[in-house]
């Protein structure tokens, strides 16, 4: 399935592999502290009686 | 319906909730898509062989890097003049994204450049100049945590802003400023003679489009959190003050 990349595989490969990972990285980070901020501003609302806009 | 009535927080967070979902699918899409396309059903280039599969990550990268600074240029101008709070948070949430495109675009132009060039890094005009637009990222982020009071970070980073807009400027055009080094010019040009073979072409438009909507995405979820974090630092003081 992977096409033959020659002699120069580890160049390409490395490329893919460390690009995508820097993406998907910056990717999860995200969603995470999006999340963990979100449920931090619910909790404090929650506690003060308030709703969020 | 006015451009600046989404400097409201609450029109954003309205608005951005009900876009965000199909910007996160349109961007995963036109990735999956247009990477498999180039990695596996593109041919090798008569001249450099396989390693012409790392256009489809390294130019949209270097794009994105240098319109990521613009973005925040325009962001942070904004703030300057007219003190739009969610326009200097967005600001601020472009920056991780820029600095990882520019990390991208110099590691797979290293992987590239190595055995095109026989080197991994030169001190050419382009290269160095996307190194100090990297060393810029990393300090307009250092300088938002540094600095505690919101707006003032705001007003200080918008001027970090204008003064790295240069290097960014410098990022794009430094190969036509200096004609020497050993970075080609543009490979993309509106001139279809001087662009890249159509089959490299296509699947590298696909890559650029999911590029540009992935940075929007990012953006977008970034500056809602930003505007939370804002929310909590508020309710928080006025916790401390009962």
């Amino acid at each position: 399935m992977i096409p033959d990349l020659g002699k120069y595989a580890f160049a390409v490969l490395a490329s893919y592999g460390s690009g995508l990972g820097l993406l998907i990285a910056l990717v999860v980070a995200t969603v995470l502290r999006g999340r963990k901020v979100r449920h931090r501003l619910e909790a404090i609302e929650k506690r003060q009686g308030r709703t969020n806009g | 319906m006015s451009l600046w009535d989404y400097a409201n927080p609450r029109k954003f967070m309205e608005t951005s909730a009900k876009v965000l979902p199909l910007i996160w699918t349109l961007a995963g899409l036109c990735l999956t898509i247009g990477l498999i396309w180039g990695f596996f059903f593109t041919p090798d280039d008569y001249k450099q062989g396989s390693t012409v599969r790392i256009i489809y990550l390294h130019v949209p990268a270097a794009m994105m890097a240098i319109n990521a600074w613009v973005m925040m240029l325009v962001a942070s101008l904004i703030w300057l003049i007219r003190r739009h709070h969610v326009s200097a948070l967005a600001a601020r949430a472009a920056a991780p994204a820029g600095m990882v495109f520019t990390l991208i675009a110099l590691a797979t132009g290293a992987f590239w450049g190595q055995p095109m060039w026989g080197t991994w890094w030169e001190w050419d005009p382009r290269l160095t100049a996307f190194l100090i637009l990297f060393l810029f990222y990393i300090g307009y982020i250092a300088f938002w945590q540094a600095i505690e009071d919101p707006d003032t970070a705001a007003d200080l980073t918008g001027i970090l802003c204008l003064v790295g807009s240069v290097f960014a400027v410098l990022s794009r055009y430094a190969v036509n400023f200096w004609n020497q080094g050993l970075h080609q010019g543009a490979s993309l040009s509106l001139d279809k003679q001087e662009n890249v073979s159509d089959v490299f072409w296509y699947p590298l438009l696909v890559c650029i489009a999911g590029f540009v909507l992935l940075f929007f995405a990012l953006v977008l979820t970034r500056t809602r959190t930003e505007i939370r974090m804002r929310r909590i630092r508020a309710l928080e003081a006025r916790e401390r003050l009962v």
